[in-house]
């Protein structure tokens, strides 16, 4: 028999039906019928946040270290607006996200009502799709369709606006969740064409200098595997975007790190001496590419990506695979396979002693600037940031999630973590949201229960969101905040360094900073300060120890404020135009 | 490189704002634009001209490909194509140059569709260019004709012979 259930109640029964776990959010007038209707279930859990824009992040990392979409509930007006940051956020780096926002009701809408505001005018370009419930009865389809948006093709936030009206615990309606999407609109592409396999396959064995440029897409699809058997197959090097790391092993010494506006030397000098480009769900982003007119001049490009928008948007592909990339890298490791076993023993040698060549100009890159990942605490000096982030990788064995704020921090944890699997590095790359960096940790922590995260933020950035310290507390998500407090807001205070002649403006508040040991504990938290670098190692233990396991602990890290990050990208240069350190610059 | 998109989308609320928002937010013109339900009451045509090199044509393309909503998007430039614009222009014609203005009508197989002692309301069918003309005419005609108004329709088209836009 078909149940007849209320618009509030099929909204609920709709999410429960799609496997819904958690859903991040804020009560508020025009959502009440949709939190009565949560009241009266048990199977979803509602977390509670402090502020609409962390009920996104949340949802977020929740999204990006699970795989599965992350959920959001918010109400019309404030609460709506308050989730753009986030929403926007997850839209620049295509995560999966389903956010409802109550609106007010149908016959207020357009009349300046209390608390109304056009949502799905204002998330417009920020959301892979939108929908307005017109009538409660379309609700099991339009959160069908919404999830199967979110989730599909190039994933990406999807947003629903419920007036009042239709969630009305008064009138019910037949229930029933439909169990396909059919839209003639929307048929994102999942196989590519077959033949641009074999080429790209064919451009891989006659190249001398080959990289791998891996990016975000590569652990959306969960295609670790076949890359990675690729990779170790065929002797080549890989570079990846600050979306990618984990997709290939940071441990890994075919792993050259990161590439781009901070990548590694060795990386950047690779992309722009290569002979083949292999860009496996990556978008050639400003920060990657430095000038794309100088991009990279004697290579072939090889370019997948499941967003036919992204191919030949920056830089023209030679090669061009639309397609989802677990597809894609599963296609192409076949096919190299297949021809390898075909090749003779002459073109194997010789495409062998290519590869030497490339790895030994790569190693001698590598041993003349690249990352010093054993650097060792002195006696009376302060901490330097590199120092800290290499510190959290031992201590975490590697083995942590890590999520992180925006700015140097960022950065240093990008260069100086190793991320051995894919979903373990958290981080706002597109929109560089600062403020993101806790509220995602903590969705990180509802979906992985049983493992360590750790948030590596600065004072700055832990300042946008640190009402959420509350939150921590009512759910018990023992995440390690790992502060990298340099009492600026660095990166800021780099650039002002390098391009502005030391014009600090508006980046510094050392004297106004409050005592985060204290503010954490006024929270029921953990708070530990450290200083001196021969203490970091004590206090990063600490913060880690079984003792701690299952408190939040915030560690204030005082670290040298006049560190740089590098290597960086000269302004309007190639790839292998970089500035070393405060003194050094490498240029073609 | 001038192009004229046809595109079918969805009849919905809101559907015709993420394509319009969609050249706002990447930053593409948009030259004219026209838009109405087609025989088919769930689908909208909708007919834009915009300009660009070859790689924004293809980019605005693949970006309006992207939207939910749109089923189909094509460039009618890239094939023979038939264009048709409607122009309705409201003149000031007295004295010598209601004569004049009415021969430039006929030259340019205008018609005539509203009349009162001191004006002419001409209606002109064609392509943009022959619009741009017929204007043109008016203005340059050298008796003080005055054009008051002007309401061009924008660009409609379809392709020439057995080519279809339609599911």
């Amino acid at each position: 028999m078909t149940e007849m259930l209320s618009g509030g109640d099929m909204l609920i029964r709709a999410l429960q039906d799609e496997g819904v776990e958690y859903i991040f959010g804020y009560p508020g007038g025009s959502a009440l019928h949709i939190y009565d209707a949560i009241f009266r279930q048990q199977k979803i859990e509602h977390i509670l946040v402090r502020h609409e824009q962390a009920a996104t992040h949340m949802a977020d990392g929740y999204a990006r270290s699970t795989g599965d979409p992350g959920v959001v509930l918010v109400t019309s007006g404030p609460g709506a607006t308050n989730a753009i940051t986030g929403i926007a956020t997850a839209y620049m780096d295509s995560i999966p996200m389903v956010v409802i926002s109550g609106q007010v009701p149908s016959d207020l809408i357009g009349t300046d009502a209390f608390q109304e505001t056009d949502m799905v005018g204002i998330s417009r370009p920020v959301v892979k799709h939108s929908f307005m419930v017109r009538d409660a009865s379309e609700i099991p389809a339009v959160v069908k369709k919404a999830f199967h948006i979110a989730t599909t093709g190039r994933p990406g936030p999807v947003v629903i606006d419920v007036p009042k009206d239709t969630t009305d615990p008064s009138a019910t309606y037949a229930y029933e969740y439909p169990s396909t999407v059919a839209m003639r609109s929307y048929n994102p592409a999942f196989e590519g064409d077959s033949q641009q396999v074999n080429r790209a396959i064919e451009a891989l064995l006659a190249a001398k200098r080959p990289v791998f440029y891996v990016g975000g897409g590569v652990i959306q699809a969960d295609a670790e595997d076949a890359l990675r058997a690729l990779v170790r197959a065929a002797n080549v090097p890989v570079t990846s975007t600050l979306m990618g790391l984990g997709a290939y092993p940071g441990s890994d010494p075919q792993s050259l790190g990161m590439l781009g506006m901070h990548g590694t030397y060795e990386a950047n000098m690779a992309m722009h001496e290569t002979d083949l480009i292999f860009a496996l769900g990556a978008r050639f982003d400003d920060r990657v590419t430095n000038n794309p007119d100088k991009f990279s001049p004697k290579a072939t490009i090889v370019h997948l990506d499941v967003d036919s928008a992204s191919v030949d948007k920056i830089i023209c592909s030679d090669i061009a695979l639309v397609g989802d990339a677990g597809w894609a890298l599963n296609a192409l490791w076949d096919a190299y396979q297949a021809r390898d076993a075909e090749r003779d023993a002459g073109a194997k040698e010789k495409q062998q002693q290519d590869m030497a060549q490339w790895w030994e100009q790569i190693n001698q890159w590598r041993s003349a600037h690249g990352l010093n990942h054993n650097m060792q605490p002195a006696a009376g000096q302060s901490i330097l940031p590199q120092l800290a982030i290499q510190t959290l990788y031992r201590v975490t064995k590697g083995d942590a999630f890590v999520t992180s704020d925006v700015g140097q921090h960022q950065m240093f944890a990008a260069q100086y973590y190793h991320f051995d699997e894919p979903r373990r590095w958290i981080n706002s790359g597109g929109l560089g949201t600062m403020g993101f960096g806790l509220p995602s940790a903590m969705g990180v922590q509802m979906g992985n229960p049983e493992s360590v995260v750790a948030c590596v933020t600065g004072e700055g950035s832990f300042m946008m969101n640190m009402q959420e310290l509350s939150t921590c507390l009512q759910y018990g998500l023992p995440i390690k905040i790992i502060n990298l407090n340099n009492q600026a807001l660095g990166m800021v205070k780099q650039w002002q360094d390098m391009q502005y002649g030391g014009r600090h403006s508006q980046s510094t508040y050392s004297d106004s900073l409050p005592d985060f040991k204290t503010l954490v504990e006024a929270f029921g938290h953990v708070g530990i300060r450290v200083s001196d670098a021969m203490e970091l190692d004590a206090a990063m233990e600490a913060a880690f120890s079984e003792e701690n396991k299952n408190r939040l602990v915030f560690v204030d890290v005082w670290v040298d404020p006049h560190e740089h990050v590098y290597p960086m990208a000269i302004k309007g240069g190639a790839m292998n135009d970089m500035i070393l350190s405060k003194t050094q610059e490498a240029s073609s | 490189m001038r192009s004229i998109l046809a595109v079918l989308l969805e009849n919905e609320a809101g559907a015709l704002s993420r394509v319009v928002g969609l050249f706002a937010q990447r930053n593409y013109n948009i030259e004219s634009l026209t838009v109405a339900p087609t025989e088919d009451s769930t689908l909208s045509r909708l007919t834009l001209t915009t300009s660009g090199d070859q790689q924004t044509i293809t980019q605005i393309m693949k970006q309006l490909d992207k939207l939910v909503e749109v089923v189909r998007v094509v460039d009618l430039c890239e094939g023979e194509h038939v264009e048709r614009e409607l122009l309705l222009i409201k003149v000031r014609a007295e004295g010598a140059a209601r004569a004049e203005i009415k021969r430039s009508a006929d030259i340019f197989r205008g018609q005539i569709v509203d009349v009162t002692a001191q004006t002419y309301t001409i209606q002109l069918v064609g392509p943009s260019d022959k619009l741009d003309a017929f204007i043109c005419a008016i203005d340059d005609s050298g008796v003080n004709a005055t054009i008051l108004e002007v309401a061009r329709s924008g660009v409609s088209g379809v392709g020439r012979g057995d080519q279809v836009l339609a599911l």
